[in-house]
């Protein structure tokens, strides 16, 4: 395939990392040309301002060099702006004459800083600070001596400020503003900042309204709204920034504030992505390069081929670059009459601090001197947890938090005391852990696992254990990929690629064919393989039994004693007197000591005999009732409400839904259990948002939602999308458990699967792609046949018998049979 | 189903290789104890009582792998020769001896150790 061609218009960050993205994801795809108005390669625009400090050189913050354009065949234009776009021929003119025919491209003219029509602005000595002629400028500026004259208050203006004052000249700062940098800090942190900036020479001017500028042949000085004349060899105006659009605007591009794309980052022209401080992405433009670094992303991931790479909206956090001034501010800090304060003020050593809370949520942080708490609050904020619970000690920081790790995880974990509980589930302190590791010379986690039991439950305690071993091994511990079990280094995600690339069909085989270390496997890995052979060759694969843990072996649940519990599937969680009339019998004939009704809408028996199962299952299949499968990993029970049938508020048939969606999914296997609910309207009676797929009713249809948990861990659902019928539904809820059935780990519940794979990407594949649905819904019904078989019917049949009764029985009696059962 | 009596200081017959699934166990029940009887995918026979030395969980209803049975309850790994705890776990259950006489299993219910 012939390489695109790819044309650039400017050659800031953004696109460099874009490139960057792009040569990785599809290093042969494009040609790239890129036109920069600029003279100069690449370079690191945020970091101008210790180049005017004289902290760096101008060959300290390039990012790419000239051999890196070399490498990747970039044709770079320097200093030719970019003067038409034939977007009909597809084609770009510089203003020297040069052409480029492009395939794709990309606009990232970037902004210019805004300079304040007042008289005088042209003068000789009034600069921009925006790129690296600017600060060449301040710099012969600074050589002549004199006084600078910086309009603007803000993030880049102060940073101007300082960098000219550690180069030996006079510095006023004017502000039309009562505060510094009111944008980013509230007014007790400018005011502070002021202080700061006084304490170093900067006289700073706030609330103060440039009139013009003064000068003949070159700037002489500045005069303010009140008659106040400041004399200045240079000025420097840093009052905000514009998105440089004309090029796009005078092409046609729709343009508002900036240069309008989606989120994928294309123009209204799907040919031309527009990305940088020119784009406007859902009505925002952008200044910090976090934002811009994001964008780089996406534009790239759309390059290089289909994608659903999106452009999301997050709080960047801001800091000044000035050495000796601490600052980190992060969110939304205005007033308002919902919102909360925590303050905290330290006079002596001048530091402040504000959190600004929301319904016990972190909006907002706001920290002078002392910052290091700034990324753990920023994280609080991203992540939305509720503070309630530490409300008192939020302010003192992260360190005031006792076992805390959002932060620096090895820091928080030093941190913690011999005695504070790591794993929660098996009740394993830090000190333990450490003791064993030194005791037992353990260098794995696996090792730390089988001594200790810390993480060996649920798991999420993983990253703790990790960092305990981390502080006590040293650098000799490190992390590595564990396999699926002691029996092979490969994990689960190789296990099953391999078994379909190599067509492998049996246990022996996979064994054989990936080299696994143990002859027969072990109780961890065969029934993870069991399960992969059988969701991979549906008709072909014998199920083992032997493979299966022994709930799926004997259809019951197991319980402490050795006995089991039975339960029947109760389609929907409706049932009916004759069906509660046999179960009743049921209980009375074989003594089954608790009836329980579980949280899934269904009547557990407790404490069945194992032998009495066949029985009780003969009896229970009298009545039509068939297993529940409540001991699978497949699907469980579909939870219902009573939706419109009954209820004032149901929309639709909530219970009739549910029924069809559990006599469809039914007696598949999955690699972990599967809860579905439907719920007849947003009130949410069949907990529908906490399921791995959940149904809501509403008046125009159906609202998907999928990825819940509500076990060791709690996760509320993430949409999916709504359809209009119930077709629809259940075409979706059998593709989506097809694609987690080929894609998931063993054990592994769907909202593990989701996180793992991506949410958009399941969504692409189950609800906007409707080939791809409509091929997994296909695979789903051709593995049901295989699968919906009532396994209690079989086994009363006679499969499978040797499970229920004893190999030999001996009397205490001599000459007395001891059992009444019929011979085999 | 083998109904006998119990007769000391013997071994008995209590079935075939053939009743028990290659990586599973039947149980042989001998008054108030349980003994599982293990058949390894390599045709070995073992006998241990059916109770983990953890939590009294029933082995024979464990998953079979090389020489182990994994207990369904806490999944800890008994040896099959030993009825000793694997890896971390420390305990023992109570072994009994078995013999293949051809494909009949005999076991002594006398020796248990």
């Amino acid at each position: 395939m012939s390489k695109q061609r790819l044309v650039i218009i400017g050659n800031g960050m953004a696109p460099g990392r874009l490139l960057e993205h792009l040569f990785e994801a599809a290093p042969d795809a494009y040609d790239v040309t890129i036109f920069n108005a600029e003279p100069r390669v690449n370079y690191d625009r945020i970091m101008l301002s210790p180049v005017l400090s004289g902290e760096k050189t101008f060959e300290d913050i390039i990012i790419h060099g000239d051999a890196w354009y070399e490498e990747h065949g970039i044709t770079l234009h320097r200093g030719e702006k970019v003067t038409g776009i034939d977007r009909v021929a597809r084609e770009v003119t510089g203003a020297s004459g040069i052409t480029a025919a492009y395939d794709k491209l990309v606009i990232a003219t970037g902004s210019s800083p805004f300079i304040i029509p007042v008289p005088g602005h042209k003068l000789p000595g009034v600069l921009a600070y925006r790129d690296l002629d600017d600060v060449d400028g301040m710099l012969r500026a600074a050589s002549r001596g004199g006084r600078a004259v910086v309009i603007g208050g803000g993030l880049l203006g102060l940073e101007a400020a300082a960098g000219l004052k550690s180069r030996g000249m006079d510095v006023t700062v004017l502000h039309l503003m009562p505060t510094l940098m009111e944008r980013q800090l509230d007014p007790a942190a400018g005011y502070l900042l002021q202080k700061e900036l006084e304490s170093r020479g900067i006289e700073v001017r706030c609330g103060a309204n440039t009139k013009a500028i003064l000068g003949g042949s070159e700037v002489e000085g500045v005069e303010l709204e009140d008659g106040t004349v400041i004399d200045a060899s240079l000025v420097v105006m840093a009052v905000g920034i514009r998105p440089s659009v004309d090029l796009a605007r005078e092409v046609g591009l729709e343009v508002g504030r900036g240069i309008q794309t989606d989120l994928a980052m294309r123009t209204s022209d799907p040919d031309v992505f527009s990305l940088g401080e020119c784009a406007e992405v859902d009505g925002r433009v952008y200044g910090l390069v976090a934002p811009l670094y994001q964008m780089a992303k996406v534009a790239a991931e759309h390059l290089a081929g289909p994608s659903e790479a999106a452009f999301a909206h997050a709080e960047t956090p801001t800091k000044l670059k000035v050495t000796g001034i601490n600052l980190y501010s992060v969110g939304d800090f205005g007033d308002g009459p919902d919102r909360e304060d925590v303050v905290l003020r330290d006079a002596a050593r001048g530091s402040y601090r504000r959190v600004i809370l929301r319904d016990d949520r972190v909006i907002g942080a706001v920290l002078y001197g002392d910052v290091a708490d700034g990324m753990w609050y920023n994280e609080l904020l991203k992540s939305g947890e509720d503070v309630s619970a530490m409300r008192e000690t939020l302010i003192f920081g992260q360190a005031h938090q006792g076992g805390r790790m959002d932060a620096d995880p090895l820091a928080a974990v030093a941190n913690l005391s011999a005695d504070a509980e790591i794993c929660g589930c098996n009740g394993v302190c830090k000190g333990k852990i450490v003791q064993a590791i030194t005791d037992k010379g353990l260098t794995s986690l696996g090792e730390v696992r089988a001594h200790t039991k810390a993480s060996a439950s649920c798991g999420t305690c993983t990253g703790l254990v990790e960092s305990v071993m981390a502080l006590t091994l040293g650098e000799t511990f490190a992390k590595k990929a564990e396999g699926m079990c002691d029996c092979t280094d490969l994990g689960h995600g190789e296990v099953r690629r391999l078994i379909k690339a190599q067509g492998l069909k049996s246990i022996p085989a996979v064994m054989q064919e990936l080299e696994w270390k143990s002859s027969h496997g072990c109780a961890k890995c065969r029934p993870a393989l069991n399960y992969y052979l059988l969701s991979d060759w549906p008709g072909e694969y014998k199920d083992d039994q032997q493979s299966r843990f022994i709930n799926e072996r004997v259809h019951a649940n197991i319980q402490k004693d050795g006995t089991y519990s039975v339960v029947p599937r109760m389609w929907g969680g409706m049932t009916s007197s004759d069906e509660l009339r046999a179960i009743a019998d049921v209980v009375d004939k074989f003594a089954i000591p608790d009836v329980k009704v579980t949280g899934g809408q269904r009547i557990d028996l407790l404490g069945v005999k194992k032998e009495d199962l066949p029985a009780v299952w003969a009896d229970l299949n009298a009545a039509g009732l068939v297993s529940g499968h409540a001991y699978a990993k497949g699907l469980r029970t579909v939870k219902t409400c009573v939706g419109s049938t009954w209820c004032r508020f149901g929309t639709q048939d909530s219970t009739g839904l549910g029924i069809k969606l559990e006599k469809f999914l039914w007696g598949s296997w999955t690699p972990a259990k599967v809860k579905l609910a439907v719920t007849g309207c947003p009130r949410n009676c069949a907990e529908a948002t906490c399921k791995d797929i959940g149904v809501i009713c509403v008046d125009s249809g159906y609202e998907i939602v999928y990825g819940g948990a509500a076990g060791l861990h709690i996760q509320g659902t993430t949409k999916l999308g709504t359809v209009k019928t119930e077709e629809e539904v259940i075409e979706i809820a059998a593709a989506m458990t097809q694609m987690y059935r080929e894609q998931g780990f063993y054990l592994e519940r769907i909202y593990k699967w989701a996180e793992r794979v991506g949410y958009d990407t399941i969504k692409a594949a189950i609800l906007d792609d409707t080939d791809s649905r409509r091929a997994y819904y296909e695979r789903f019904v051709f593995s049901q046949q295989f699968a919906q078989t009532d396994p209690w019917s079989e086994r009363v049949s006679g499969v499978d018998k040797h499970e229920f009764k004893p190999l030999a029985v001996f009397g205490e009696e001599a000459e007395t049979p001891a059992s009444v059962e019929p011979a085999e | 189903m083998n109904a006998l009596t119990r007769d000391s200081n013997a071994w008995h017959l209590v079935g075939s290789i053939d009743d028990i699934p290659s990586q599973g166990a039947r149980c042989v029940e001998n008054g108030e104890t349980k003994i599982a009887v293990f058949r390894t995918a390599d045709d070995r026979i073992f006998a241990l009582e059916d109770k983990c030395p953890h939590k009294n969980g029933p082995l024979s209803q464990g998953i079979v792998h090389g020489g182990c049975v994994t207990c369904p309850l806490h999944n800890w790994v008994i040896s099959l020769e030993t009825g000793a705890a694997t890896g971390a776990d420390e305990g023992r259950t109570a072994s009994f001896p078995v013999r293949l006489d051809g494909r009949d299993i005999y076991l002594n219910l006398e020796q248990g150790a």
